[in-house]
């Protein structure tokens, strides 16, 4: 504590005007480089959230500066030391004049990519941060889809409106999963989050479409510590998008999210991500570092929290989608595809808290590694002592295209049950030389015939994604994977 | 918690008195191998759970009080114990509470017994050893300056006493096997006795290897062993080991192993005793076409915790691994199982298969698997399982559906889980031994029966 101190004197002394606190200072659009308890406030402040936030948020801050020696070190990445002082933990959304203009000013190669994944034009658009007009197509299919939701008494807005209009369940489930002293980058998260999405189904209530963060205002200007907190009632259903194909470009280069799902008795929580973020180009310069805290308890009896996932961008992927089955006979799910091309490192995988009697976990990973790159799956099953008939059944595939690249596998398996079945199976290797032979005796080029084996190896993670979602993931498999194998 | 705790003071202050009691302390390349590992493992003290390797196992117990090294103790065994080991079916080595015992040396005098050795081959206790062919030891003996995992090793290197010591020449074949017997009696009391094997087999030798830990008494005292393999090309070894150690005891054991081309490793360690064990194993394949095969057994009841935690590490390309490790836990206790497969950049064409399975025989019972893929290289066939659960219903309905009992169906089952792997010994001598400690431990798990 006493270094951090030191550290946001000097940072105060160095910047001076910290002295007169800019908390009162709103009109800034930006708050100074660094992290202290100032810019927390100055956070809080911009956002006008009620004190109890504004104090879990300095308590967050204070736990995180106590944990400075405890950036996690143990996961299989190489990165060089980030300095937490030296980035901005706030900025309001660009304005239109900063903007470009028009896709003349965008990298054509980012063009090309969007070209290939088939997206429209004027998506194309919106996704590089172009200034768009209000009558922006999907704005008007949002309002359309607010009022459907509202009907049914859905809750689907920011965490910021929700902050506001509904701070009572706020309050309650913020934190409930995710502590704020969790781990280094949640604790960080939970003292400068910036906004994410809010989602309420009231009991019994099956949402009437799939949730998406794309059909949501605001979402393009989420920011870098996105916050997400999914609660659903007593036997209701929902169905969560985040993220898109198509490669999104961010100024920040730290990201660290966190999402919180509850599921109350007989409720289900369907959460499926593609992370595409920019992932550095050929030589590893630049890209995302994404260290993301993602949970779900599975309150109550009957739930069930399911994760699905489709990794492929950012330099850096830290993720570890959880379950905690508390309630009995619920069930966790993790279907996850990881791609690593070029220079980029993801340590990724997921822990499956068995709590609750009958509770069921199935884990199937799949990890693609071409280039220079590694990747690397990491999970905890731990069933603890009273978790009869506990049941996991797990499952680690990885692919290896090139020899410059590592795939590495790091399960945790612990039983504290008798008649829990516990089960953990890995393979790694190339494609063989027996699969491509077959393709290419069949007519198919070199090309299409590793498209199609990669595919297939995904098969299992894909037909778990919504139907649109898993045709695009197809497609970006392919566009990810394109030049990676000689 | 820390990542380590530090060596008692009373280490530090006692380590020069009993430095000047360990064997070859004339030797200069070895008192400054002693000296450099005991420096460096006062710095880095004892491994906590906070150290990776060490998650699962805590060896808090041996830091609490000083485990002074045995030296001094009775080396006067009153009969051996009966075990099946017929004397003229192997060339045995003998060692009780730490030291050797040599008027019992295939339980002759000590000459006879070297004479029955063929040529080629020497057998004899470290310390002989160290007074005979000193220049044989130092480029083997703890010459491996730091190594990357090491635990207690350097401690051992700082306080070795006594251990085997194997040296085949090359082509040497031996057609018994050689049986390193450490047994330790009600005086071992709370000692600590670093044992140090070395066993190096020349290029194209072949023996087999069985190592014996067995207490008579109900000691609580500290065996720290380890062993140092060196196998040259097409060397063939195979390694067994039974721990069968008082139940107060604690037994640490790292086995390293360097092994050159076209050897042939194998390596079956099966655990009964001690409150807390722990047996690494760590095998560089440092050379094409090896084939290297560890495999193992915890039989674990009361409140005992074993750890079995090995190294793969394919450093060339063209070799075929295969490990099974399985434990059997009942009442409290908790077994470890930690496998790690490197397969280092261009060690293309490697195979690497992995099974790990637990069996919980009781409520309290618990286990914990930790495999891990390390893959540097493309061309790979590499593979890892775990299962953790209780006997299989189906299989027990099967058996209860054919009028026989349900204790005996378990117990059946049981064996027949253990015995896979027991039969795979392929010495007759060593393997009448180990399926003896089999029977008896599953006897006493069931001991109303449980046979048919």
């Amino acid at each position: 504590m006493a270094t951090n101190t030191e550290t946001a004197e000097t940072i105060r002394s160095l910047t001076g005007e910290y002295k007169y606190g800019f908390v009162t200072d709103i009109a800034a659009e930006q708050a100074p480089r660094g992290l202290n308890e100032d810019i927390v406030r100055f956070i809080s402040a911009k956002k006008s959230e009620p004190a109890w936030l504004l104090e879990w948020r300095l308590k967050a801050f204070r736990a995180w500066c106590a944990m400075e020696a405890e950036e996690p070190a143990w996961a299989n990445l190489r990165y060089p030391a980030i300095d937490y002082q030296n980035a901005y933990y706030y900025s309001a959304p660009k304005s239109d004049a900063d903007r470009p203009k028009s896709l003349d000013e965008i990298d054509p190669e980012l063009l090309a990519t969007y070209e290939k994944l088939g997206i429209p034009l004027r998506e194309q658009e919106a996704l590089a941060g172009i200034a768009v007009d209000a009558v922006f197509d999907s704005i008007s299919v949002a309002t359309t889809y607010k009022e459907k939701l509202a009907e049914v008494g859905v809750i689907f807005c920011p965490m910021s409106e929700a902050v506001t209009k509904h701070p009572e369940l706020v309050r309650k489930y913020l934190g409930s999963v995710v502590p704020y002293s969790d781990n280094f980058f949640a604790t960080l998260n939970s003292a400068v989050f910036s906004d994410g999405s809010f989602v309420y189904i009231p009991e019994g209530v099956r949402c009437p479409m799939e949730l998406s963060t794309y059909f949501r205002i605001n979402a393009a200007q989420t920011g870098q510590f996105e916050r997400t907190l999914i609660v659903a009632e007593k036997g209701s259903y929902v169905s969560y998008l985040e993220g898109c194909t198509a490669p999104m470009r961010d100024e920040n280069q730290l990201h660290a999210a966190v999402v919180e799902l509850v599921a109350m008795d007989d409720a289900e929580i369907k959460y499926s991500t593609v992370q595409n973020w920019y992932p550095g180009d050929e030589n590893g310069k630049g890209g995302i570092f994404n260290f993301v805290t993602k949970r779900g308890a599975c309150r109550g009896r009957n739930s069930k929290i399911s994760w699905t996932q489709v990794e492929t961008g950012s330099a850096i992927t830290w993720k570890y989608p959880s379950c905690i089955l508390q309630g009995d006979n619920s069930v966790g799910e993790f279907y996850s595809v990881a791609t690593t091309t070029n220079l980029q490192q993801a340590d990724t995988g997921t822990k499956m808290i068995h709590i609750g009697k009958n509770t069921r976990s199935t884990i199937i990973s799949k990890g693609i590694s071409a280039g220079r790159s590694q990747g690397t799956y990491r999970g905890l099953v731990k069933v603890l002592g009273g978790a009869e008939n506990a049941r996991n059944y797990t499952q680690c595939d990885s692919l290896l295209l090139g020899d410059k690249c590592g795939a590495h596998t790091i399960p945790y398996i612990e039983s504290r049950n008798r008649t829990a079945r516990v089960e953990h199976e890995a393979t790694t290797s190339k494609i063989s030389e027996d699969q491509l032979f077959y393709c290419s005796q069949r007519g198919l080029s070199q090309e299409d015939a590793i498209s199609l084996i990669v595919n297939g190896f995904c098969k299992e993670v894909f037909k778990e994604l919504p139907m649109e979602f898993a045709v695009e993931a197809t497609k970006l498999m392919n566009v990810t994977l394109e030049g990676a194998v000689g | 918690m820390n990542e380590t705790i530090p060596l008692g003071r009373e280490y530090m202050e006692r380590y020069p008195e009993w430095r000047e009691a360990l064997p070859g302390n004339d030797l200069p390349w070895l008192a400054q191998r002693r000296a450099d590992a005991f420096r460096r493992f006062a710095e880095r003290g004892f491994p906590t759970r906070k150290v990776e390797a060490w998650k699962y196992t805590n060896l808090n117990p041996l830091t609490k009080k000083l485990f002074a090294p045995g030296a001094g103790l009775a080396a006067t065994p009153g009969a051996l114990p009966a075990d099946a080991l017929d004397e003229k079916s192997v060339h045995r080595l003998l060692f009780i509470n730490g030291r050797a015992a040599p008027g019992l040396i295939n339980g002759r005098a000590a000459p006879e017994a070297t004479h029955a050795l063929p040529d080629g081959v020497r057998l004899m206790p470290l310390s002989e050893a160290l007074e005979t062919v000193p220049d044989l030891l130092a480029p083997l003996l703890a010459a491996d300056a730091e190594p990357e995992e090491a635990g207690l090793l350097e401690m051992n290197t700082a306080l070795m006493t006594e251990g085997a010591v194997l040296l085949l020449e090359p082509g040497v074949r031996l057609e018994k096997p050689v049986h390193f017997f450490f047994l330790t009696t009600e005086d071992a009391g709370e000692a600590a006795m670093h044992l140090r094997n070395l066993l190096v087999a020349g290029k194209g030798s072949e023996a087999t290897v069985f190592e014996h830990y067995l207490g008579t008494g109900q000691t609580g005292h500290w065996t720290n062993v380890v062993t140092e393999i060196v196998l040259a090309d097409d060397a063939h070894l195979h390694h067994y080991k039974l721990q069968n150690e008082s139940k107060a005891a604690y037994h640490i054991a790292a086995t390293t192993a360097k092994i050159g081309e076209r050897a042939v490793y194998d390596n079956f360690a099966m655990s009964l005793g001690a409150t807390l064990a722990r047996n690494d194993i760590q095998a560089r394949l440092d050379g094409r076409g090896i084939d290297c095969r560890l495999n193992g057994l915890h039989l674990a009841r009361g409140h005992q915790h074993m750890d079995t935690t090995t190294v793969l590490d394919h450093q060339k390309p063209e070799c075929r691994s295969s490990e099974t490790y399985k434990s059997v836990v009942d009442d409290r206790a908790e077994t470890v199982f930690q496998g790690k497969v490197l397969v280092r950049p261009d060690s293309q064409k490697t195979s690497a298969h992995q099974l790990n399975r637990n069996l919980l025989l009781s409520d309290e019972a618990s286990a914990n698997a930790k495999p891990e893929l390390r893959i540097y290289a493309d061309d790979v066939q590499c593979s890892h399982g775990a299962t953790i659960s209780e006997l299989d219903e189906q299989a027990l309905f099967y058996f209860r559906s054919r009028g026989i009992a349900e204790d005996v169906a378990r117990r059946l089952l049981t064996e027949a889980f253990l015995a896979e792997m027991v039969e795979e010994v392929k010495d007759p001598a060593v393997h009448a031994v180990l399926h003896q400690a089999m029977t008896d431990w599953l006897g006493q798990a069931w001991p109303k029966g449980g046979r048919p």
